[in-house]
């Protein structure tokens, strides 16, 4: 199972030369990351390559990672049902760049480029009805971004004497408790505010 | 004669009508009773599963997989299990596989029976839902027995299941399985042969195979169009490599397809049952690396490190290594899987939930474009809607 992959994945990043940035099969799994310009021109090569027949989107989700300077990873899972083969595409973004729509590669792309973007605000040009799709009707933010805080800002309530549903910030009881389970025997680092003498956290 | 102005109608079809199956609120423009455009507006149940996962331990996700397709709860446990098994690299005990493979297909009866009486309530028949709901109250005794409850079970768990089978229960599963074909027979003598059914549903809806791949459609909404894909062959998992049991496909793809697909995997998932009751080993049910899997009761009563390994696991949970899976089954609405991301701690980094029905749903314009509206009632009821794994 994984040298086929990895033959197919050498395969196509011989033919995608341009394209193709990193291969890998982990978990017998194909993965490659690719250029965000031109996936769509992947993808229909994906779609169409006698080799590779993979034509269904089976899903199109957004990763957040804050800490990168692309903090999106858009990634885009294909099956191919002529070989029984799956792959997973990859490309990165960030909050304004527009990644290309692959709306005209395969149709079922359109709504979950719409979820990607009200879950986590990232942008397909071309997208002919680029909404809101899963979040309320004039919803603010993109929750499943990881500065996003998990309780959300609004709550909302029916109120009896407006007879109509308000919109009210959130406020509980008690917080979300968040623990930190990391055990000072495995390595975790404490940093005190502060402490000046500790050493720079960029060096470590 | 003065020339007259025609103006479509823009409609709102729920998101409380009766054949909505719940929360369904479509905006359809008419032109006079055919439909022009039809726009599903869902996202009324989001309950934000995948952002609460992201802040709960592996094993406390997985009663959130029970509330997405609430209808057959444990074929999507099965899918977080496998992903988290696959990530951990784990193996999971024999006796283990063969429970879950019988209640994941105990799980397609309860969600096919459910849809098929369903919908025929919609395009008027009543009496299959009366007696469908007979037969799934006696599966949910099944899963009430198991897990100590009818509906949100959590009861596959990485590295097995939670809890062997008490005893009785496969006999008392072999006994129900006699009775329920004899109860598909009846329901298919109400329905198959039914002219309204048919009038309703032949030739309505129909989906050709180059389609239903582009706009990712699977499970019986696949086969119905005449394509043999089915997970359980394709990329068995678990213990379905050695079950013998056939994929029922359509000829034409419409909605009468696809309702006779369902019934033939009923029967066919009788077969598998049986099977699995006749093969079942004996053993262990869930891994016994007590890093994963809890310790025994008994054992907590007098081992230290039992008793540890039990409150280590009831209040950390395990560290799963980092890495990404993409990992799929067969679940009786069609392909439901897990995009599971792990960082290396406790939780899971990201865990997108691929549902079937989000992208059924999505091709409702498509599939109900220059129908008829009480078509579109015939097209929803066959594609199998749930909300709570549309909405997630």
């Amino acid at each position: 199972m994984n040298e086929a992959l990895t033959e197919l994945g050498g395969y196509i990043s011989e033919e995608l030369q341009k394209e193709v940035l990193e291969m890998s099969v982990e978990h017998d799994e194909l993965m490659l990351v690719v250029n965000a310009s031109g996936i769509a021109r992947v993808l229909a090569f994906l779609r169409d390559d006698a080799n590779c027949l993979f034509k269904q989107l089976v899903d199109l989700c957004g990763v957040d990672y804050p800490e990168r300077e692309q903090r999106f990873d858009v990634v885009y899972n294909l099956l191919s049902l002529r070989h029984n083969h799956r792959i997973r595409v990859k490309i990165r973004t960030d909050e304004v760049a527009p990644v290309p729509s692959v709306i005209e590669v395969f149709s079922s792309a359109g709504w979950y480029e719409r979820e990607a973007w009200d879950l986590f605000g990232i942008l397909f040009s071309d997208n002919p009805d680029l909404r809101r799709i899963l979040t309320d009707y004039g919803f603010e933010g993109h929750p499943l971004r990881k500065d996003f805080p998990l309780t959300g800002y609004v709550e909302v309530r029916y109120d009896e004497t407006q007879k109509r549903v308000v919109y009210e910030p959130v406020s509980l009881v008690q917080d979300f408790r968040n623990f930190d389970f990391m055990s000072p025997w495995e390595g975790a680092q404490y940093i005190l505010p502060g402490d000046d003498k500790a050493e720079n956290g960029d060096s470590a | 004669m003065a020339a007259t102005e025609i103006k479509n109608l823009t409609m709102n079809f729920g998101p409380q009508h009766p054949a909505a199956h719940g929360v369904l609120r479509l905006v359809v423009e008419m032109d006079g009773e055919v439909i022009e455009r039809a726009d599903p507006h869902v996202g009324l149940l989001h309950r934000g599963t995948e952002k609460l996962i992201e802040h709960k331990t592996y094993l406390q996700a997985v009663p959130y997989f029970d509330r997405l397709d609430y209808v057959a709860p444990m074929s999507q446990e099965h899918a977080f299990a496998l992903a988290v098994e696959k990530l951990l690299g784990i193996d999971v005990p024999e006796r283990a596989q063969y429970i879950r493979v019988l209640f994941a297909e105990i799980s397609r009866l309860l969600n096919h029976i459910l849809n098929i009486s369903t919908f025929a309530l919609d395009v008027g028949a009543m009496t299959p839902f009366l007696w469908g709901f007979e037969e799934r109250e006696k599966m949910m005794e099944f899963y009430e027995r198991v897990s100590g409850a009818r509906l949100h079970s959590a009861y596959f768990r990485p590295g097995g299941v939670h809890l062997d089978m008490p005893a009785g229960l496969a006999a008392d599963i072999g006994g129900f399985c006699d009775g329920f074909l004899r109860f598909v027979d009846d329901m298919e003598g109400l329905l198959t042969d039914n002219r309204i059914y048919r009038q309703r549903t032949v030739d309505i809806g129909i989906i050709s195979p180059d389609d239903a791949c582009d706009w990712g459609l699977s499970g019986p909404m696949l086969r119905g169009s005449g394509l043999a894909w089915d997970l359980r062959k394709a990329q068995p998992y678990d213990v379905y490599d050695r079950m013998d049991f056939d994929i029922p496909v359509g000829k034409n793809g419409d909605c009468f397809d696809r309702y006779l697909v369902r019934v033939e995997e009923m029967r066919q998932s009788i077969r598998i049952i049986r099977q699995c009751l006749a093969d079942m080993p004996k053993g262990p049910v869930k891994t016994e690396d007590y890093k994963i899997s809890p310790p025994s009761r008994v054992d907590m009563k007098s081992s230290m490190e039992a008793l540890i390994h039990h409150f280590k696991l009831y209040t950390e949970g395990y560290h799963v290594p980092a890495g990404e899976t993409y990992t799929a089954v067969e679940a009786p609405k069609g392909e439901f899987g897990v995009y599971l991301v792990s960082d290396g701690s406790n939780k899971p980094y990201r865990c997108k939930i691929r549902a079937p029905g989000f992208a059924f749903m999505q091709a409702t314009e498509f599939m109900t474009k220059g129908h008829m509206l009480a078509d579109l009632v015939a097209i929803v009821g066959s594609m199998d809607i749930v909300f709570g794994e549309v909405d997630r």
